[in-house]
Formats: C-alpha cells, structure tokens, sequence
C-alpha cells in the first residue's frame, strides 16, 4: 500500500478552504442514523465528540478515566497558542505556521501544520463564548505571555491550569450533548480492540472496569484520541492510567504507526527523588519566561551543592554559569525544549548537576523578582523603594503568574522556591510520533479515524511549548468534523451496524483470551517490575542522546522482557471485577512490543532532529559545533511502520515531506 | 520510617466492608502518599495478596481522580493539596494511619478506597455549561471586555477539581461548594449570565435529587478543598437561587 496524504492542491493559503468548500456533506436527517464511537475524551476526543454530537450524529464517548473531565489534557499549564496577533507583534497565521514547522525541525507535514495555524484564532473565541475564564488585563481584554522557540507573545492562559480550564469547557460542551441524549458517556470502560469489518472501522471491544464484562459497541466511524505513549519510559509526566493501547492496537490492526521515535523530553521538571518514584512532575515551560537556568561555573562549587555543603544563594553571581544565554544568546532561557533538554543533559553528564544524584540544574527567579519589584515600586509611585519592599512586591508579581505551580513545587521539594532556586531536570513529557493519518484524520485503515496527541501529523520532530492544548481542540472542534463527513457521507444508507457478526466475535475472543492469560498465568513477577525494567533500558538507551550500539542493544533487551513477562507475569484478583493490576497488565504488555519499534524507528533515522539526537550526527565546526544536525537529504521523510507479526518485523513506508512554503534552514536559536 | 495502615477493604458495592491492618516498614519521607500506597501493593503482590484498589491518576493534584480520607481527614492532613501530593513528611515513624474512601449517599463505595462519583456528572449535566455550539463561528474574543476582578473571581471558582473532599468532609454531605463553584463561575462572566438563572435551579433541583445534604454553613468544605475553593462561592450560589426564583 503506498501511502497517500491526500493533501489539497492549490496554494497553502487556500487548501483548507477550498477543500471545505468542495466536500460532501450529510444532511441533518441521516447524521441522525449515524453511529460514531470516540474513544479517549481530553481535548481531542471530548471537543470532537461534543461537536459531532451537536452536528446531530450518535456519539459514544468512552473514557477509563470516572469523568471526561479527568483526562490528561487538564494536567497542562502553561497555555494555548493562537495568531491573534492581539499583542500586534507581528504575529500571524504564516508566522504560527512557519514557528511550528521550524519548531519541529523541518519534519511535520506543511498543509495539516497551516491549517492548524488558520484555525487557531478560532479556538480562543470559542473557548471564550464556552465560559472559559483566560487571563485579562486591567482593561478587561485578554492577556498574552511568551513562549520557547517563538519570537512574539501568543499564548493564552488561565493561571497555570490552562489545559484544566479548557477540558472543562469542552467537557461542558459534552454535559451539554449527554442530556441532550446525543452523547452517550461511557465512563470507567476501556478499548480493547478495534473491530473491522470489510476492512472498514465498525467498532471496539470495551472493558467494563467495573464490572469486568467484556462489551460490544459498533459505529459507521471509529476515532481515537487517547493521547501519546510517553508512559513506555515508565516514568515520565503522563498520568499513570496513559497509555498507548488503543493506539497500538489499530496498528496492529492495520494503522500505520508514525515516527515513534520523536518524543519530547521537557527540560523543566521536578528532578527525581528515589526508586520508588511512580511519576514526574512538570514544572510548566511559561517559568523560563522569568527564570533563569543555571549551574555553578565551578566544578568545586557544584561538587560542594551536591554534598549539601554550599547553598545555591551563597554561589556569587560571577560564579554562575547560566548557559543557555552563554550558548544561545538570541533565545536565551527561551530556547525549544529539545534543546534546553539537552544543554541541561550537557552540563549534568559533565558533573554540574545540583543535588544529590547530579541530576539537576536551578531555575532561578531571583531577577524577575527584582525587577518585577522596581516596577510595581514605581506604579505605585515609590521612586526610592527599599531592598525589601523591592522583593516583597517582586514575589506578589511572581506569585500572581506562577502561585500554583510555586506551591506544587514546595509540596513536593519541601523548599522555598521564592528563596531559593527551583531545581528542575528534563523528563519524557509529549509524543509527537504516533498513529499514521492522511489530512482528513483518517488512518490506513478506513472508517478509522485518530486526533489530537495520538496522531502524528502537526509537530514534526519537536513540539513547541503551548502547541498541544492548540492540536487537541483544533482537531476536535474545527476539523474532524468537517472531514469525517466527507466520508461518513457514503454511509447514509449502511444502516446499524449489527454486532452479533464474526468479526465482532473473532475480536471478542482474542480479548478474552488474553485477559484469561493474565489472570491464570500465576506467575513469579509483578505488572510494575517489568514496566520499570522497560522504562530503564529506554530511558538509558533511547532516550535523551541515542547511538547505533544502544538501539540495537535496546531492541534485543526490550525483546527479552517481553519474552520474559509473557512467562512470568502475575495479576492477582479475578477476570470480572475491578481489577486495577489487570488493567496495567494490558497496557505494559502493549509497551513492551511499542518499545521495541521505537528503538527500530530510533536505529532507521540516522540524523538529529528535534528531540531524536543522534550522537553520530553533529555538527563539527562553526558557529554550530555540537549541536545536532539534520540531513535533509536523506530523512525529510516520515517514518510509518506497518505491523507484520513482530514489532521487529515491521515494515517501513516512507511520505516524503515536501517544503513548498518553508526554506529548510539549520535551526538555529543563537 | 514504619507505619501501621489500617485500610478500608470492600471486596464490590454488595460487600459490608470492614478495616484491615497492614505494616509498611522503610518508608521514605519524601515518598508521596500514594507511592506509599503502591510500595503496600507490591508487597501484597509478591505476598499472594490482593492490592488495594483506590482511585488516582495524574498524580499531580489536578485531575481529580484521587480521594481517600486519612486519619478523618479528606486529602490528608496538609492542606491545599490532594492525596497524590501529600508528602510522607506529614507522618511521624510509628504512626498508625486510617485510610477510609469518601463517605456519602451520593457517593456509593465501588472497591476497596474506589467510589461512584458519577452523581457529580448528572448535577453538570443539568446545567453546567453555555449552551453555545462548538461551531467558531463566534464573535472575536476581545469583543467583550470583563473586568479583570470578575475574570479573576471566576478563575478562581473554575478551578474546583470535582473531588468531592468537600462532600465528604460536610457533616451533611452537602455538594454545595461544588455546585456553587459552577454556578459562579459562570455567574460572574457576561457570557454566562444569559442562562443563570434557569442553571442554578437545575444544578440544585439534580443536587438535592441525587441525595446530598443541605449546607449549615460549617464551613468545612472550605478547610479541606484542595483547590482553596471559597465559601463565598455558595453566598453567590444562594443569591442566584434566590434572584431565580422570586
């Protein structure tokens, strides 16, 4: 099968348009007759249900989740981006469009990035209509803050809880949709399996998560939106019910898997604690507006942090080493996350690191403080504050912007971030790869459609910060309602779909199989020994740098765990009941095999770009030196795999990426 | 440090329930306290056990998921933070620690620590949101100015977590601080003042249908909320109520 992105001719500008102007619609009456199963719902999967339900289609919504409003989307912090250009710095739908591709390092694919530009004003109106309290000015119009990678202020945001507030708008428009009878919510279930028939997309296997009763649920359109795989690293700052099994298994059904080895690894998280760490907390990008990153200049200096000898306070400001404004002057602390990432990684591999495991870097709000506080100083007519009003109104500023996030963080560190420096260090955060979708959603398969952080389609090899609450709504809300039509209009005579078929059976009883595997293996190990072992092997190999020998090693050792886990895994409890340790059971198995293509994806593209580096692919002189190189000439391509029995097995297809709009240039932030 | 649980067990929604004793031993202060929950599980894993179920999942105090009552006390001793972001910290070594679910009518006991909250969703359902379509097709955002006090005021109401620490820490089991922290944030907002008065009575009339109790202004909600949710909240609640129905 070759693969067709089946991208609108015409110049960017016009594609979306002419292609909406161009599309068959269904009429009100038979979306009536028109089953959609929405599997996830964050912001994708709850703005697209929501609408589809609005436009008058049958929606089941499912999420394993007790609420919709509990998705992962909420736990995002920082903001949404949109062109409003409200700022009037120069910002526009070309600049977004232009930002996120070179943000993505040149390896997204142009038409669906534009698009997603052209919708994004769209969102904020829509949000704000929805209730959606963004933050204002004092003359009651909508405030704006920065962002890495990006040279105008275009994010929104409420507080730090903005993907909070926009979940809960959509998760609004869904109540709205459930008592209208249009949303049937399907609450504590979990897709097991996608159903074809004829090839076609006609419905999952659920678990009742409460029951234990395995369901059928049949549709005319299957769309999945349950987020990335960032949890195949086992620690990372997904929530811990993330996972990636409804995603892999479409691929094994049929969908095309995209480019898994581009992960975002965030610089600025709470640095690890101990062994028993079950997760990792992300500190929101929006902080590098006003903190500083730094590490000791001093080797003495940041053995002595580390030995809990030396405050970071008493380290004299010409003793500071704040090295992503030494490397990086235009951006300064502002860089893309995969390069603050890395630059982090640097200094720790080179011993600076800041506590106890060497494993940190400070994130330092002593000059915001100061001048936020000579300027409250002088608004508020004081034109010779003292050295302690100074910091008492900078703090108010800083507690203003970033009060629930400066709270988190002392609840978990148990200091003062006020006083003293944040420690942060990068941790797996975002998936930019995932399912395969050609520029109607749709995967390989038909009928089958996947949004939002589990497609692969908008953010290239890195994602800009504030991008991922834009993608989720965007793909829900303004364009897989369109596109879905488009081919849910052949379908207005299918009738209901019937579940009492074969095909429904057969996939019924692979599920089964498997869950009575679990429950009578009996074995030795526990679910969580072998997903540690995994998130080990990835972290140290596939992780922030990546070289042939540790691919290759990382692909044979991922391969032996899951020879191992499949002889001695064991799940306590019974089949028909809630049982917690089941359900992990899946979905680790799922990360086991996902891993291993991961680490072949990895191996494949021998070049650095955004979050995948490449030690062998660096530059060596110039301006430049050691920072990661692109090679155009061989990967500006997307890597979709195609499922063949063995995830080492798989088959990969390439679509080319054309740049029409766009001059391929390094990616440069010095 | 080691700590003595004694935990909630309830095999389904049929089971009567009781208190079992577990030990724990190596505890790390800085262990949050489900990560001490799991190091439980593990061990009664490898021991041939049942682990104990309980809800959580994003584990950093904003998806809502996790609940627990702990020494009588929903989301912990500390305050301002949820289960998931409670430190080991806040116990000595040799503590005994009760661990109970959220009790309510409204809140029937699934597994173990795990309970229904599906009765949250009908109350949001009934009337918590702008009956707007998600078509863009909306006037620009900028177009009507809301001052930022209002703005602010209604953030600070939309960020109840729907936890239900307040339901379960009322005597009553009242929801009326998470009732009232929809109502006003929409309350406040020009777009959502269209509507107001038709979605405070429908939100309270599913509030009262559902089974929770009435609000004597203990004010106990507001000590355990998570999210510093304010009793002026349900001052605002009552006046909508009142202004809806004469």
């Amino acid at each position: 099968m070759t693969l067709n992105s089946k991208v609108p001719k015409g110049p960017i500008k016009d594609k979306w348009t002419t292609y909406k102007d161009k599309i068959d619609l269904v009429n009100p009456a038979n979306k009536r007759n028109i089953d959609i199963i929405v599997v996830g719902t964050g912001l994708a999967g709850g703005s697209a249900a929501a609408t589809l339900a609005e436009l008058g289609y049958n929606v089941k919504a499912f999420a394993y989740q007790d609420s919709p409003r509990r998705a992962h989307s909420i736990a995002a912090q920082g903001g949404i981006n949109a062109a409003k250009n409200y700022m009037g710095d120069g910002d526009s739908n070309y600049r977004l469009f232009y930002d996120t591709v070179k943000g993505g390092d040149y390896r997204s694919r142009e038409a669906n990035v534009y698009r997603l530009a052209e919708v994004s004003a769209n969102i904020i109106d829509q949000c704000v209509a929805q209730g959606v309290p963004f933050a204002r000015d004092y003359g009651g119009l909508l405030d704006n803050r920065s962002f890495g990678g990006v040279l105008v202020s275009r994010t929104f945001y409420a507080k730090g809880q903005t993907g909070q507030q926009l979940l809960l708008g959509a998760y609004s428009a869904m109540n709205r949709q459930i008592a209208r009878g249009k949303i049937t919510m399907y609450n504590r279930h979990e897709m097991l399996d996608v159903v074809k028939v004829d090839g076609k997309a006609r419905g999952i296997i659920a678990r009742d998560l409460i029951s234990g009763e395995i369901e059928r649920h049949s549709a005319h359109a299957v769309v999945i939106a349950t987020g990335g795989y960032g949890n195949v690293y086992f620690l990372s700052t997904n929530a811990m019910g993330s996972n990636a099994t409804a995603a892999w298994k479409i691929h094994k059904k049929g969908a095309y898997f995209a480019n898994p080895c581009f992960t975002q690894i965030h610089p600025t998280c709470i640095p690890r604690s101990g062994d028993y760490q079950s997760k990792l907390t992300l500190m929101s990008e929006s902080l590098r507006n006003d903190g500083r990153i730094w590490v000791p200049k001093n080797l003495d200096d940041a053995k002595a942090i580390q030995q809990g000898k030396l405050k970071p306070t008493e380290v004299a400001e010409e003793n500071r080493d704040y090295y992503l404004e030494r490397r990086y002057p235009a951006f300064g602390n502002l860089v893309p996350r995969d390069v603050a990432s890395r630059a982090a990684k640097e200094r720790c591999d080179a011993g600076y690191g800041v506590n106890a495991t060497g494993e940190a870097v400070y994130l330092d709000f002593a000059t915001a403080i100061e001048r936020y506080g000579k300027e409250q100083a002088k608004i508020h007519g004081d034109d010779n504050p003292s050295k302690e009003k100074i910091t008492e109104l900078g703090r108010a500023m800083i507690e203003e912007k970033y009060g629930n996030l400066f709270q988190m963080y002392e609840k978990i560190v148990d200091e003062n971030p006020y006083e003293t420096p944040m420690m942060i260090y990068p941790a797996t955060h975002y998936t930019m790869g995932g399912v395969w979708v050609d520029y109607n959603l749709m995967t390989t398969v038909e009928g089958l459609y996947c949004i939002g952080e589990a497609n692969f389609s908008d953010h290239g090899a890195n994602r800009l910060g504030a991008s991922a609450l834009m993608q989720g709504l965007a793909d829900g809300y303004f364009v897989l309602p369109y596109t879905i039509g488009d081919y849910l209009s052949n379908e207005i005579r299918t009738g209901e779909i019937p579940t009492d078929t074969p095909e429904f059976d057969a996939v019924e009883k692979e599920v089964k199989d498997r869950i009575d595997f679990f429950i009578n293996n009996k074995g030795s190990k526990s679910v969580d020994y072998f997903h540690k072992k995994l998130g080990k092997v990835m972290w140290d190999k596939v992780g922030m740098a990546r070289n042939e020998k540790d691919l290759k090693e990382a692909m044979d050792e991922i391969k032996a765990i899951r020879e191992d886990f499949w002889k001695e895994v064991k799940v306590p409890g019974e089949a028909n009941e809630m049982n917690p340790e089941l359900e992990k059971a899946g979905r680790v198995a799922d990360f086991l095999e996902l891993g291993e293509l991961f680490a072949k994806d990895a191996l494949q593209r021998n070049e650095s770009c955004g979050g995948h580096f490449r030690e062998e692919s660096v530059e060596q002189e110039g301006l430049q030196k050691g920072e990661a190189k692109r090679d155009d000439k061989n990967f500006a391509y997307v890597a979709a795999w195609e499922y063949k029995g063995e995830p080492g097995d798989a088959i990969m297809h390439k679509e080319e990426l054309e740049f029409k709009d766009i001059e391929l240039k390094q990616r440069s932030y010095k | 440090m080691n700590l003595t649980l004694k935990i909630w067990r309830q095999k389904n929604a049929r089971d009567k329930g009781k208190l079992v004793e577990y030990k724990v031993t190596d505890i790390s202060e800085h262990m949050s306290f489900l990560e001490m929950m799991d190091v439980l599980n593990e061990d009664l894993v490898a021991k041939g056990g049942e682990p104990v179920a309980f809800d959580h999942d994003c584990r950093e105090g904003i998806c809502g998921m996790c609940s627990l009552y702990i020494n009588g006390e929903a989301h912990g001793p500390d305050r301002n933070i949820t289960t998931c972001q409670l430190h080991m910290r806040m116990f000595n070594d040799g503590d005994t620690i009760f661990i109970e679910p959220f009790r309510s009518k409204a809140f029937p006991v699934i597994k173990d620590l795990v309970v229904d909250r599906t009765s949250f969703e009908r109350i949001q359902q009934a009337g918590g949101f702008i009956s707007i379509n998600t078509s863009g097709n909306t006037q620009d955002a900028n177009a009507i100015p809301i001052s930022k006090h209002d703005a602010d005021l209604s953030m600070d109401a939309a960020a109840c977590i729907g936890c239900g620490a307040c339901v379960a820490s009322c005597k009553n089991s009242s929801a009326m601080l998470f009732v009232s922290a929809k109502v006003s944030q929409f309350a406040l907002l020009p777009q959502g003042r269209v509507e107001a008065a038709d979605r405070v009575m429908n939100m309270v009339k599913q509030m009262d249908e559902e089974g929770f109790g009435n609000c004597t202004n203990t004010g106990a909600c507001e000590i355990e909320c998570p999210k510093g949710i304010s009793l002026d909240n349900i001052a605002r609640m009552n006046r909508e109520y009142l202004k809806a129905s004469i």
